[in-house]
């Protein structure tokens, strides 16, 4: 494999790696606050219709991507209040509006376009485009570095450098401010929280609240970024490698860009098997490719890799008692 | 009119849930600087009136002065905002944060939290200094005993301010030294002019710490007496509403044949680590043989391989026929098939289902017995039922309503239910963990008459307790448990509490046969 070879695949990785970083971040906040949250994909997959449909009705990737976060922001309000108000089962929540969200995306984008459930491909200003970086385009005769910064760093659309820039500002929120500390609280122990006088109800809308907008942050850049459009089911199970990378990272922010890092990686190393074989001299198959997240996910819980121990109030209700 | 000497005055609380009227009328006034003890049985609406004073529930009726001004609580914040502190039986702390991060969790200065953290490492520091509270900031909870855990929770009070400090059943979870640590420091909090509200079943704490105690029974209040004119014998009635034996009242024994006979017996933990390291004794009919010691030598190991929880190896006789201790026939089922009973020292894990009502928790381990069922396909519900009913009245289960959820029986209650299912079944030996923790007065002197009883017809009992008190009056013989072995045998007639606890702690530990 050649220099160039590697850089579009750790070019492809890093696109293919934010979508995930989004809704694995996403999952962190929800998760942290003890909201398990399966429904990642689902307000992905609405986010990415409600994006597309409305960047290619006014023309703008902003309204686009307002209504792609106000789209994953009403799935979330909606698993808060069977989750939270009503202390229904997360898992059942997730589930029921994945398969909503399957359902209801191609509904509205046939009944809006008539073309088979997909949107009209998106163009101009109604997507997110690629910026340059400040002298990439100078610095490209540098050797080794030059190509890395002008090929995989720079050229990405604006959503990319928001996720990256999401990782510390998450770390920042977790472990230096109060509602941080707050949040990490209510997913450990509700009661404490209770106790010390906080809202456990209101703390757990807020975490849900956030996860809401980060899944629409990365459903709209799967629409409008990454693709020029929407498409039946076209985020394709990542929520659910979101939420094996938040499980691989142990629940912590750094951690997890380097998870879906890893993670897109594998995705990129799946579109181009050519390389694969080129570097290992067997042909791997696809499939085996795109199972590896999960592989490594089970083996992180089977213990192999650390002890990944989630959020000890994560998944239960939380019922004042006496 | 209300008193400004009083740190709180309730006057006329009453709070019902559904038709059960937990408090009645409750009126009580706790003088300022003062440690006041609330005692009665559970159930007695402890609980419920300490919860109205945190603001968990809102009376239905009565006033609420604090410090003399007339106060509503409607909410956790306003207590505290009011000067009460609470530290729960089960404490409210994140495990994994520091003492630090625990304490200023609710009581942060702003929403960057260095500022708060540097604060309260500060009014820490100065508090451990003035009280005693000696506590690491920065370790983490679950790495901290539970007596550490316990003054990171008075630490949390003290740090929001508060005056009035309600401790619920401090000291079941603690050590004899952590519990004498604990009360030098809710004395050193009353001399600095705290008040103290301690609730507790443990009469002999009230008689050492308190100055003032209430009485609570069914919901009402039934007296509040000055604690150096009172004993504990008058406190007992007051609680339970008749005269109780604090002592066990109990023939010589009549030894028979031995009953089991246990060698040289040994458990491995699932990290690898032996916790049993070579047990032998022998119980013969017609004997309780008590074991003491300090929770975690041993003792649940040893009752978890005789019931066949737990694997193990050595050899175990029961009527002189071997017991096998790991593979087929080592489960609980074929040791019940056996003749061997078992009260599991964790009732509500080992016990009872919680969830589950009282006549299925009665029918665990016996659910194929005959009389259960009504043909080979269907079990007998109602037989069933009406058996528990039966049960629920020989042992004076409150309430008798086989169709409640063991959750909703108190703890002494729920202890019945496991004791009846089965004492019922005529065992020829009784292993019985911790019968009477977290259990009432009442309900320990019943409970302490049913081991005896069964004593008494010839049975062979062997009877697990961190309560030195309750394996010296129950126990024929005691066998003192340090780090996996027994340390001696002694006879409760000529032992003292100062060889025990010698033994207990490993020290002295002769081996000599009683």
């Amino acid at each position: 494999m050649d220099y160039a070879t590697l850089l579009q695949i750790l070019d492809s990785t890093i696109r293919l790696a934010t979508p995930l970083l989004f809704a694995c971040l996403a999952g962190l906040y929800s998760e942290r606050a003890g909201i398990f949250d399966i429904g990642l994909e689902g307000k992905m997959l609405m986010a990415a219709m409600s994006s597309a449909s409305v960047a290619f009705l006014t023309g703008s990737v902003w309204a686009g991507l307002m209504a792609g976060i106000l789209a994953s922001m009403l799935m979330a309000g909606i698993h808060g209040v069977a989750s939270i108000t009503f202390r229904g089962n997360q898992l059942i929540s997730g589930v029921a509006l994945n398969f909503v969200a399957s359902g209801i995306t191609v509904l509205v984008a046939q009944r809006l376009f008539g073309q088979g459930g997909r949107t009209p491909p998106l163009e101009g200003e109604a997507r997110f485009n690629p910026i340059t970086l400040p002298f990439a385009e100078e610095l490209q005769g540098v050797p080794i570095l030059g190509p890395l910064y002008y090929e995989v760093i720079s050229g990405h659309s604006l959503l990319v450098y928001i996720a990256v820039l999401t990782v510390p500002l998450t770390w920042w929120i977790l472990f230096r401010t109060r509602f941080g500390l707050r949040l990490r609280a209510v997913g450990e122990n509700p009661a404490a929280v209770d106790t010390a006088g906080i809202s456990v109800v209101g703390l757990r809308f807020a975490a849900v609240a956030i996860t809401g907008i980060l899944c629409g942050l990365a459903g709209a850049y799967m629409a409008t970024a990454l693709q020029a459009g929407f498409g039946r089911e076209m985020t394709a199970g990542r929520g659910y490698i979101a939420l094996a990378a938040l499980i691989f990272a142990k629940w912590r922010p750094v951690a997890a860009l380097w998870a879906c890092l890893l993670f897109g990686f594998f995705q990129a190393l799946a579109l181009r098997p050519d390389v694969v074989q080129a570097v290992v001299q067997v042909k791997i198959p696809v499939p085996f490719l795109d199972a590896l997240p999960y592989v490594l996910t089970v083996l992180v819980l089977a213990g192999f890799v650390g002890k990944a121990i989630p959020p000890r109030a994560g998944g239960e209700p939380y019922v004042k008692e006496r | 009119m209300a008193d400004a000497r009083y740190a709180i005055e309730l006057k006329g609380i009453s709070k019902s849930f559904g038709p059960v009227q937990a408090n009645k009328d409750i009126h009580i006034a706790v003088p300022k600087g003062t440690i006041h003890g609330i005692i009665g049985e559970n159930g007695a609406g402890k609980s419920t009136l300490m919860s109205i004073l945190y603001g968990f529930y809102r009376a239905d009726s009565g006033e609420i002065f604090i410090n003399g001004k007339a106060t509503t609580i409607p909410d956790s914040q306003s207590a505290i905002r009011a000067g009460i502190g609470m530290v729960f039986q089960h404490f409210k702390l994140v495990q994994n944060f520091t003492v630090l991060e625990n304490v200023v969790l609710g009581a942060e200065e702003g929403a960057l939290l260095a500022g708060s953290l540097a604060k309260a490492r500060k009014v820490l520091t100065d508090l451990s200094r003035e009280y005693e509270l000696d506590v690491d900031p920065d370790a983490v909870i679950e790495d901290l005993s539970v007596g550490h855990q316990q003054r990171v929770e008075i630490l949390k009070a003290l740090y929001r301010q508060a005056d009035i400090l309600i401790l619920d059943e401090p000291t079941g979870v603690l050590t004899p030294a952590e519990a004498d640590h604990l009360f030098r420091i809710l004395k050193g909090l009353r001399d600095q002019g705290k008040t103290i509200i301690l609730i507790t079943h443990k009469l002999r704490e009230i008689m050492e710490t308190t100055d003032n105690v209430s009485v609570m029974r069914r919901g009402t209040m039934v007296d509040t007496v000055k604690t150096a004119e009172t004993s504990p014998e008058q406190l007992a009635e007051l609680m339970v509403g008749r005269k109780v034996l604090l002592e066990v009242e109990k023939k010589p024994a009549l030894l028979g044949r031995t009953v089991l006979k246990v060698e040289d017996l040994r458990v491995v933990d699932e990290h690898g680590v032996e916790r049993l390291k070579g047990v032998s004794f022998e119980i013969r009919s017609g004997e309780i043989l008590g074991i003491a010691g300090v929770a975690g030598n041993g003792q649940s190991e040893l009752l978890e391989a005789l019931g066949g929880i737990a694997r193990a190896t050595g050899k175990v006789t029961l009527n002189g026929a071997d017991l096998p201790l790991s593979g087929k026939g080592a489960d609980g089922r074929s040791r019940r098939a056996a003749g061997i009973a078992h009260v599991p020292e964790d009732r509500q894990a080992l016990g009872l289902i919680m969830d589950f009502t009282a006549w299925e928790n009665v029918a665990f381990g016996y659910h194929d017995a005959p009389e259960y069922q009504k043909n080979s396909l269907f079990m007998d519900n109602d037989a069933l039922r009406a058996d528990t009913e039966r049960k629920m009245a020989t042992f004076d289960v409150r309430p008798p309503i086989p169709t409640l959820a063991a959750k909703s029986f108190s703890g002494g209650n729920q202890q019945k239910i496991v004791v009846a299912r089965e004492i019922e079944r005529n065992p020829d030996l009784l292993l019985v963990g911790q019968p009477t923790r977290g259990v009432d007065i009442g309900a320990i002197e019943f409970i302490h008459k049913q081991i005896v009883a069964l004593r008494d017809q010839g049975k062979a009992i062997l009877l697990v307790s961190v309560e030195l008190d309750e394996i010296r009056s129950l126990s024929d013989r005691i066998a003192v448990m340090f780090d996996g072995r027994i340390m001696g045998f002694r006879d409760p007639e000529t032992t003292d509490e100062r060889d025990l606890g010698l033994m207990m702690a490993g020290m002295a530990g002769t081996g000599e046969a009683a």
